[in-house]
C-alpha cells in the first residue's frame, strides 16, 4: 500500500515538473504553431542562473531559495522574449524554419553552457528540508515533490486567471482557436507571441531551478532530457489546451513511475509507446480538440 | 471626419490578383465601392468572391492597389488595414467558440468608446446571452454576433461575406434588417448569393466570374435582366432564394 | 543538321553533363588514396595516409546519411526527428550480430540490413498515418524508444559505454590502420550506391508520387493512386540507406556508442541537410562532408593557441564547435534557407531567368494548407 502511495505521489510530483515545462510549450505551439526546441535551453539557463545567485548567498536559506526561483523565472522570460523577437518574429508564418531555428538555438545554447560551466553535472545545495522526506501513510515522500506540486498549482492558477481575465489572455485563447480571424479583428498577434514566449520561458526557468533541486544537480543537459517529456505531454494533452497539458502531465508521469517501479524500469519506454499510440488513434491529443 | 474620397468611393481596388498555395484565385479585379449604401458582389460558387474580400484584407497573398478613402492600404499588414476602419464579417461567421459572447465582442473593440448602444439595440438576443459560450449559439445567433463584432467600432467600410448562408428565412430577414440599419452608418461591400436579399439591400452590383469582374451596374437593373442573370450566374439563380432552398448550387 | 537534332543534341549534352561530372568526381575520389595531396588546415595529413583517409571516410558516411535523410525531407517533405534510429540499427545490428553469432562478415551485414529495413518498415507504417509536426513527434518518440532500449540493455549493447566490434570474422582486408584505404574505397562505393538510390527515388514515378502527395493526398487517392504506399517505400529506402551507412560506420570506427541512436545525431543530420540545401542531392553530400570537416577543424581550432589567447567572452563560445555550428545553422535558416546548394541553384537559375521556391519555403506553404494537430484546415 505504501509503495502504491509512493509511486502515485511521486508521479504527481514529477507530473508537476512536466507541467511547468509543458504548459509554455503547449501555449506556444497552440498559438504560433512553433515546436520550440529551445525550450529546454530556457530551462537550463534559468537553472544555472538561479544556482549562481543562490550559491553566492546562503543557499540553505528559504529566502535565497525563493529568490533563486524568482531569478530563474525572470531570466527565463527574458531569454525567451529575446529569442522570439530576434529569431522567431522575423520568420513570421514560416513555421518549419521557425522550428529549425529553435533547433539551432538549442544546439548552440547547450554548447555555450558547456563552455561556461563545463559538461559535468554540478551538485547543488539547498534548504535542508528539501533533502528530507515526509511520511504519508507509510510512504516516505521526498520533500522536493511538495515544492514541485505547489509551484505547478500556483502556475496553473495564475495562467487560468491570466487567460480568462486579461486582454492578452483573451487574445491568446482566441488566437489558439483561429489566428487569422484575430488579425482580421485588427489585433496585432505578434505581440501576443512575445507574451506567450515570455510566459513559457518564465515557467521553464522556474521549472529549471526546481528540476535542479529535484535531481540534485545542474548540468547543460538538464533541459534536453526534460524537453522530450514535455513534448510528449504537450502532444498527448492536446496543443493549446492548458487543462490538457495539466492532465497529461500527471497521467504521463504517474504511468512512468508505475512502469519504472512495477515493470522493471521501463517507464521511459512505456511513455514513448503511449505517445505513438495516442498520436495514431487521436492526432489531436487525448484532451485537445479533434483534428 | 474628412472623407478624402475623390469620386465618392470609399474603397477602390485596382488590378487585384491573389493566389492561395500557388493557385490563382483572383485575377485582375478592379472595383470601387461608393461611400454610402450597400454594394453587392455576385457570382457563382468558387469564382473568387470570398477570396476577393480576403485579398483586400491581406489574409491571402495578393498584389494590386487598394485605397481606402484615397489612401493606399495594400502595403499594410492585415491588422493595420482593419485598424484603418475596415470591418469584416467572414463567411461561416468564425466566432470564437470557446469565448463567451461578451468576450468575442470585447476582443473586437478598438475604440475608447465602442458603439455598444447600437449593438445592444440591434441584437437584444446577444445582450441576454452575454455569458454564453459562442460555440453553443445557433447559426443565426452566431451570425448576429459576427455582424455585431464589425459594428462595435466606427468602421469606414464593412466587408460582409454571405451573411445569410445556411440560415432559416426568419433569420435571413433579421440579418437583412440588421444590415440595412448598419448601412445607414457605414458603407458595405456585400458578397451574397441570395438574390432576394440583394434586391432588398443593394444599390450597386458587381458580378465576378472566373476571378474577374464581368459586370458592374445598378443592382435592381441587373436583377431584372433575367437573361443576364442566367448567363452570368447560372441556373441556380432561377429560384429566388427565400423560400427555403438556401443551399446554393 | 536540322533544328530538331541541334536542339536534342544540346539537351542530351545538358543531361549528360551532370553524369559526366559525377563520374569524374568519383574517379578522382577513388584515386585520392594513391595521391600525395596536402590541404593544410583542412586535411590532417596527406591524402595517401590513414589519418586523412579515415576522416574522408567518416565524411562520406555522413554524406550518405544526409543523402538518405534528404530522401525524406527534400523529396517527400517528411520532417523526421528519428532518423538516427535506422543508422543505429545498422551499426548496433552488425555489432551485435558479429558479437553473438559466428557468421562471416557479409552475412552479418545482410542480417543487420534486414533488421534495419524491418524496423524502418514497421515504424514507417505507423508514422506515416500522420503528417507534419505529429509525424515529427512520432518519429522522435520511436528514436527515443530505440535510444532507451540501447542504453538499458547493456548486456547486449554495451550500454552507455558503447559496443566495440568483434573482429573475429571480419576479413583482414578491412582491419588495421594500414588498410584504412580499403575502408575508404568501400565507403566510397557505398556512397555511390546510396546516391543512385536517391537518384532513382527522385526521378522515378515513386518520387513524383511522393512529391505530389506533399500537395494533396486526397486528390491522389481520388485518382486511384496510393500516396501512402509511395511514402512508405521512400521511408523504408531512406531507413535502409541509413542502416547501410551505420554498418560502414561500425566497421570504420571498430565500434559504436549510443550517440548513434540519439536525437542529437538526428539533429546533426538535419543540420547537415539544411546547410547543404534541402531537396538537392549534391547539397546533402556537401552538407555531410562540410559538417564533418568543420566539426573536426573546429575542434582542433578550439584547442588552439589562437583561441586560448582570446578574452573569455569570445574564447568560451568559440571553443565550442557545436556553438559555432548552431549559430551558423541559425544564420543559414534565417538568411539562406536554400542552404549552399539552394543558393547556388537560385543564382544559377536567376542567370537563366527562372525562379524557384526553396524547398524549405515550399514546406512552409504546404504545412500552412495541411490539417494540423487540433486545427481544422484554414483556407
Amino acid at each position: 500500500m505504501s509503495s502504491l502511495i509512493l509511486v502515485t505521489l511521486t508521479g504527481i510530483g514529477l507530473g508537476a515538473l512536466y507541467f511547468l515545462v509543458a504548459s509554455g510549450l503547449s501555449l506556444i505551439y497552440g498559438l504560433m504553431h512553433v515546436l520550440n526546441f529551445a525550450h529546454g535551453a530556457f530551462l537550463t539557463f534559468g537553472a544555472f542562473i538561479g544556482w549562481e545567485v543562490a550559491r553566492r548567498l546562503d543557499s540553505e536559506s528559504w529566502w535565497v531559495f525563493a529568490l533563486s526561483i524568482l531569478v530563474g523565472g525572470v531570466v527565463g522570460a527574458a531569454v525567451a522574449s529575446l529569442t522570439e523577437l530576434a529569431l522567431i518574429r522575423p520568420l513570421y508564418d514560416r513555421h518549419i524554419e521557425q522550428v529549425l531555428v529553435t533547433v539551432g538555438l538549442a544546439l548552440a545554447a547547450v554548447a555555450l553552457f558547456e563552455g561556461i560551466w563545463g559538461a559535468d553535472p554540478i551538485y547543488i545545495a539547498g534548504p535542508a528540508w528539501l533533502k528530507q522526506t515526509t511520511d504519508v501513510f507509510g510512504a516516505s515522500i521526498p520533500n522536493t515533490y511538495w515544492v514541485l506540486m505547489g509551484a505547478a498549482t500556483a502556475l496553473l492558477v495564475s495562467l487560468v486567471f491570466f487567460l480568462r481575465y486579461t486582454r492578452y489572455g483573451i487574445i491568446i485563447r482566441a488566437g489558439v482557436e483561429n489566428r487569422p480571424m484575430v488579425t482580421a479583428l485588427g489585433i496585432d498577434v505578434r505581440r501576443a507571441f512575445t507574451v506567450v514566449f515570455a510566459i513559457g520561458g518564465s515557467a521553464a526557468g522556474v521549472g529549471g531551478v526546481l528540476a535542479a533541486h529535484y535531481t540534485g544537480y545542474v548540468s547543460p543537459h538538464l533541459g534536453s532530457t526534460l524537453l522530450i517529456f514535455a513534448f510528449i505531454v504537450t502532444v498527448i494533452g492536446g496543443v493549446g489546451s492548458l487543462t490538457g497539458a495539466a492532465v497529461a502531465s500527471v497521467l504521463v508521469a504517474v504511468l512512468q513511475q508505475f512502469a519504472n517501479y512495477y515493470l522493471n524500469g521501463t517507464g521511459d519506454f512505456i511513455v514513448v509507446i503511449l505517445l505513438a499510440a495516442v498520436l495514431l488513434v487521436r492526432p489531436a491529443g487525448l484532451i485537445g480538440r479533434r483534428a | 471626419m474628412s472623407d478624402g474620397t475623390t469620386d465618392g468611393s470609399i474603397l477602390t481596388v485596382q488590378n487585384l490578383s491573389a493566389s492561395i498555395n500557388g493557385q490563382q484565385v483572383v485575377e485582375d479585379v478592379s472595383l470601387s465601392v461608393p461611400a454610402t449604401g450597400i454594394t453587392a458582389v455576385l457570382g457563382r460558387n468558387g469564382v473568387g468572391k470570398t477570396s476577393t474580400l480576403r485579398a483586400i484584407l491581406g489574409l491571402i497573398s495578393r498584389s494590386g492597389e487598394i485605397r481606402l478613402a484615397g489612401e493606399r492600404i495594400d502595403g499594410l499588414r492585415t491588422h493595420r488595414i482593419v485598424q484603418s476602419g475596415v470591418g469584416y464579417v467572414p463567411e461561416d461567421r468564425e466566432v470564437f467558440a470557446r469565448l463567451t459572447v461578451a468576450e468575442n465582442l470585447a476582443l473586437a473593440e478598438r475604440q475608447r468608446e465602442p458603439a455598444r448602444e447600437l449593438v445592444n439595440e440591434l441584437f437584444p438576443d446577444l445582450v441576454q446571452r452575454r455569458n454564453q459560450m459562442a460555440g453553443t449559439l445557433s447559426g443565426g445567433q452566431q451570425q448576429m454576433l459576427s455582424v455585431a463584432r464589425a459594428l462595435i467600432n466606427d468602421n469606414r467600410i464593412l466587408l460582409v461575406d454571405e451573411p445569410t448562408k445556411g440560415l432559416a428565412p426568419k433569420i435571413v430577414a433579421d440579418v437583412t434588417i440588421a444590415l440595412r440599419r448598419a448601412a445607414e452608418k457605414v458603407p458595405i461591400l456585400l458578397v451574397e448569393q441570395n438574390l432576394e436579399v440583394v434586391r432588398q439591400l443593394a444599390g450597386d452590383a458587381i458580378v465576378i466570374s472566373g476571378g474577374r469582374v464581368v459586370h458592374t451596374g445598378r443592382a435592381v437593373e441587373f436583377l431584372d435582366d433575367e437573361a443576364l442573370i442566367k448567363r452570368l450566374l447560372g441556373v441556380y439563380a432561377e429560384a429566388p432564394a427565400g423560400n427555403g432552398s438556401e443551399e446554393s448550387a | 543538321m536540322t533544328e530538331a537534332s541541334h536542339g536534342s543534341g544540346r539537351s542530351t549534352l545538358r543531361r549528360a553533363a551532370p553524369l559526366v561530372a559525377g563520374g569524374a568526381c568519383v574517379a578522382l575520389l577513388a584515386t585520392l588514396p594513391l595521391l600525395n595531396i596536402r590541404v593544410p588546415g583542412i586535411l590532417p595529413t596527406a591524402t595517401y595516409q590513414p589519418g586523412t583517409l579515415a576522416l574522408l571516410s567518416l565524411a562520406m558516411i555522413f554524406a550518405g546519411l544526409a543523402l538518405s535523410y534528404n530522401m525524406l525531407l527534400g523529396t517527400a517533405g517528411m520532417l523526421s526527428f528519428g532518423h538516427a534510429l535506422y543508422f543505429g540499427a545498422g551499426a548496433y545490428g552488425l555489432g551485435i550480430v558479429l558479437e553473438n553469432l559466428s557468421v562471416p562478415l557479409w552475412p552479418g551485414i545482410l542480417i543487420a540490413l534486414v533488421g534495419g529495413l524491418v524496423i524502418a518498415l514497421v515504424t514507417g507504417a505507423v508514422s506515416i498515418r500522420v503528417t507534419g509536426i505529429p509525424f515529427a513527434m512520432v518519429t522522435l518518440a520511436f528514436a527515443q524508444g530505440g535510444s532507451v532500449l540501447v542504453r538499458r540493455n547493456a548486456a547486449v549493447t554495451g550500454g552507455d559505454e558503447g559496443l566495440s566490434l568483434n573482429t573475429d570474422h571480419v576479413p583482414d582486408f578491412f582491419l588495421g590502420v594500414i588498410n584504412t584505404r580499403n575502408m575508404y574505397w568501400l565507403t566510397l562505393a557505398i556512397l555511390v550506391f546510396v546516391y543512385l538510390v536517391a537518384l532513382w527515388i527522385d526521378r522515378s514515378r515513386l518520387g513524383h508520387l511522393s512529391r505530389a502527395s506533399r500537395e494533396n493526398d486526397l486528390r491522389l487517392q481520388v485518382l486511384g493512386l496510393r500516396p501512402a504506399y509511395a511514402k512508405l517505400i521512400t521511408f523504408a529506402a531512406a531507413g535502409l540507406c541509413a542502416s547501410l551507412m551505420g554498418v560502414v560506420y561500425v566497421l570504420l570506427q571498430s565500434g559504436t556508442t549510443p550517440t548513434a541512436v540519439s536525437a542529437d545525431l538526428t539533429i546533426t543530420i538535419l543540420v547537415m541537410v539544411v546547410l547543404g540545401g534541402v531537396g538537392f542531392r549534391w547539397g546533402a553530400i556537401v552538407g555531410g562532408v562540410l559538417y564533418t570537416l568543420l566539426d573536426q577543424r573546429l575542434t582542433v581550432l578550439a584547442g588552439s593557441d589562437v583561441i586560448a589567447s582570446l578574452p573569455d567572452v569570445l574564447r568560451v563560445p568559440l571553443s565550442q564547435p557545436l556553438f559555432i555550428l548552431g549559430v551558423l545553422f541559425i544564420l543559414v535558416v534565417m538568411f539562406l534557407p536554400g542552404g549552399i546548394a539552394g543558393t547556388v541553384d537560385a543564382w544559377w537559375r536567376r542567370r537563366r531567368g527562372r525562379a524557384r521556391a526553396t524547398s524549405l519555403r515550399a514546406l512552409d506553404a504546404e504545412s500552412a494548407g495541411a490539417p494540423d494537430i487540433a486545427q481544422e484546415a484554414r483556407p
